[in-house]
């Protein structure tokens, strides 16, 4: 945690810098595609008179430029190749540029692998007078004790999700109240720090600057998740290409995220093996006849596999729908009773309320949410994002949600660790904040 | 039955598909194309300086220059050149017959002459040099004629210096030299060094000391400070160099009450305000002390 820790300061100054200049990129690189949005902020004032408020801040832009490309040298939501990466931002933010007809120079970026690890922290102090200041919300959260995260891994999101003064929890904003103790909770987010290091390099590489950087399931949680989710509680599975995230809410705060090593690829390459065919192929099939409720209709149902192999017996290959769905399913399982598991160990079933809602790509299978109800618990819905202004009709399904989910965040972005003040104490011996409040302890 | 031949496409197109991305070069060049500054600057500047080298690389051959610049004459001296803008007349107003002459000759033009070719400003200037033009107008009228009105100067005053007489007028300027004095009769006469400049507090002066006038030979200016009224029989009247007026104001007074300037006075010293000093003529003060029984043998007086 030294570097991008560092840098969370400068992306949010890059982001104020960006809002200023009115026109911001969004880039979502995942193991399928990578998306690009260019956002124009119009302030909020000019869609006010149509009866839109602020609702999350979506009526405060509108999308300019959008382009997707198929993604290059990514696996499992990591750079594995950083030319073929960096090409790939480059078709995005070019064909982007090209439609919106205006130089991005910010870009704020999600990513869904880097195997995010959740740790909730607390920590606790005395009040010097009974009013609490902002020094004292800098001083609550500094006493947090530190979670060994482990070597080479950095804190990607670290948000205060509750303050407790005394014995009453649940502030949102503690500052001014009176009491004697103030507690907070924490959420803390670790992803692997060589991960991030690849992804600051290749967009330093497109001569972007990086202006934001966020998790790939909370911004898809932000997108999905309808207000009275967020708040009593629900989880998100982004069922992406390569990774499935999962984020839960509670109170309109993160509390936990994870990510699922498994997603639609799999299931192409386990489609791809079983038929024999090409890598695209299988995908064209999967997302043409894909399925993982076979009902007798689909006995009749025959696919052309197709082939180049010259062979007529490999080249005229017709199979059963219910065949396709037989190679599916278990894999689809397989990724949900993952997923089932991460919920387990995280306490989901804890929570006073236990939506859940699949978003991603590999959500849009048919007859899935039947199959998450048996596996996940009855309250199991599809979840398409928030519409947003300008956003091109291509773009509105589910596997945009966390595309979506990072416009919302660039607009209100939660208040994280580093947005905090630094408390005194930990300012250098000669600083002047340090004579400050030496001047008001004594005077 | 199949071909034996394999399809075209398949020996030249790659097999994979193309990579849509944009080469580095690419996109950098799309990302300046799109920087606003960058594009005013191409489809401004660009232009601006192509135009501008253009034009002096044609101009930068003399012979081309001249070229250009005999035509640009040539056009105008055939525009200057045409009768519409010919003066062929010049009238002179408001001058007496001999002043005509002299402005006529300063104006010194060859006529027939362009319009464009007089510079009226320079020959109103020559004009005004005259000491007797208090003003001069030129006006270029249609029909090709030059009117130039002219205001004289008024005589009001003749000074009398070591070459001759001189006529000036209200301001001191001079308008001509006189040959005697009897050919203008009517103008009073004053003398000294730096009269002329005070010419218009000896108007003032030949003003308030008008019942006086008919004895009035002339005002005589004492070491460019002060004036003396010179009267006939040789009377003086020395005046202060400050308020000069109220003195004269104030021996008219006196002349009235003791009819002063009938006496066989010399001169009236008025230069000290409070005390008028009489010079009397010897004869009369001979007299005068005869009569308070003072012993005269030994007096020159």
């Amino acid at each position: 945690m030294t570097d991008l820790y560092q840098s969370q300061r400068a992306m949010r100054n890059m982001r104020r810098v960006a809002m200023q200049r009115g026109v911001i990129a969004i880039l979502d690189i995942g193991t399928c595609k990578i998306a690009c949005l260019i956002l124009r902020f119009d302030g909020p004032s000019e869609f006010a008179d149509d009866g839109v408020g602020p609702m999350a801040g979506q009526s405060s832009f509108r999308v300019i430029g959008a382009a997707t490309t198929r993604s290059r040298g990514v696996r499992f939501g990591e750079i594995s190749v950083m030319a073929e990466t960096e090409r790939a931002v480059r078709t995005a933010v070019q064909a982007a540029q090209k439609m919106a007809n205006v130089r991005v120079d910010h870009v704020i970026a999600c990513f869904s692998g880097a195997e995010p690890r959740s740790y909730g922290l607390a920590g606790e102090i005395d009040l010097e007078d009974s009013v609490v200041s902002e020094q004292d919300v800098a001083r609550v959260l500094a006493a947090c004790d530190m979670p060994n995260i482990g070597p080479g891994r950095e804190v990607l999101h670290a948000q205060p999700v509750n303050f407790a003064l005394d014995h009453r929890s649940g502030l949102g904003d503690p500052r001014g109240q009176i009491g004697n103790r103030l507690a907070t909770d924490m959420h803390l987010l670790s992803v692997d720090g060589t991960v991030v290091q690849n992804i600051l390099h290749c967009i330093q590489r497109c001569d972007l600057e990086l202006a934001g950087l966020a998790s790939s399931a909370y911004v898809s949680g932000i997108a999905s998740l309808v207000e009275d989710e967020q708040e009593l509680g629900s989880a998100c599975i982004d069922m992406g290409g390569g990774t499935t995230g999962i984020s839960i809410f509670i109170k309109k705060h993160m509390i936990y995220a994870d990510s699922v090593r498994m997603g639609g690829d799999h299931v192409t390459s386990d489609i791809s093996k079983g038929l024999m065919v090409p890598h695209a192929v299988a995908e064209r099939i999967k997302t043409k006849h894909g399925g993982v409720v076979a009902t007798g209709m689909d006995d009749r149902e025959m696919i052309e596999v197709g082939g180049d192999s010259g062979d007529w017996e490999k080249d005229r290959r017709q199979i059963s729908r219910t065949e396709l769905i037989g190679i599916m399913r278990p894999r689809v399982e397989e990724i949900l009773e993952e997923v089932r598991l991460r919920l387990d160990a995280a306490g989901f079933d804890h929570l006073p309320s236990q939506q859940i809602v699949l978003t991603g790509g590999g959500s849009q299978i048919p007859g899935l949410d039947g199959l998450a109800s048996r596996i996940l618990g009855q309250r199991v819905r599809l979840g398409r994002p928030l519409r947003v202004q300008g956003m091109p009709e291509a773009a509105k399904g589910a596997a945009f949600s966390s595309s979506i989910g990072l416009c919302l965040f660039a607009t209100h972005p939660q208040d994280e660790w580093w947005d905090f003040e630094i408390p005194a104490e930990r300012y250098p011996a000669r600083s002047l904040k340090r004579v400050v409040k030496w001047f008001k302890d004594n005077w | 039955m199949q071909s034996m031949i394999p399809p075209r496409r398949a020996l030249h197109a790659p097999a994979v598909r193309r990579d849509p991305a944009p080469s580095r070069w690419a996109y950098r060049m799309h990302r300046l194309w799109l920087t606003p500054m960058f594009r005013t600057g191409f489809r401004i500047g660009v232009p601006a300086v192509l135009f501008l080298g253009a034009v002096g690389l044609f101009l930068a051959d003399a012979g081309r220059r001249d070229a250009i610049a005999g035509a640009v004459a040539g056009v105008r001296e055939r525009f200057e050149n045409r009768p519409e803008f010919t003066v062929s007349l010049v009238s002179v107003e408001g001058a007496s017959p001999e002043l005509a002459d002299a402005v006529r000759q300063r104006l010194d033009l060859t006529l027939p002459l362009s319009s464009f070719a007089i510079d009226l400003v320079a020959a109103r200037d020559r004009i005004q040099e005259l000491d007797a033009v208090a003003q001069a107008d030129l006006i270029v009228r249609s029909g090709g004629v030059l009117e130039v009105k002219i205001t004289e100067r008024v005589p009001v005053v003749l000074w009398r210096t070591d070459t001759g007489i001189e006529m000036l007028d209200a301001t001191g300027h001079r308008v001509a030299s006189l040959g005697a004095r009897s050919d203008r009769p009517d103008l009073p006469i004053v003398a000294g060094d730096g009269a002329d400049l005070a010419t218009p507090e000896a108007m003032a002066l030949i003003a308030a000391a008008q019942p006086i006038v008919p004895r009035l030979r002339g005002l005589v200016r004492v070491g460019d400070r002060r004036w003396d009224l010179v009267l006939d029989r040789n009377q003086r009247i020395l005046l202060p160099a400050k308020n000069p007026i109220a003195a004269v104001e104030r021996l008219i007074a006196l002349d009235k009450a003791h009819d002063l300037l009938g006496r066989d006075v010399l001169a009236v010293d008025l230069r000290t305000h409070h005390r008028p000093v009489l010079r009397l003529a010897p004869d009369a003060l001979n007299q005068r002390r005869q009569a308070q029984g003072i012993d005269i043998s030994g007096s020159e007086l």
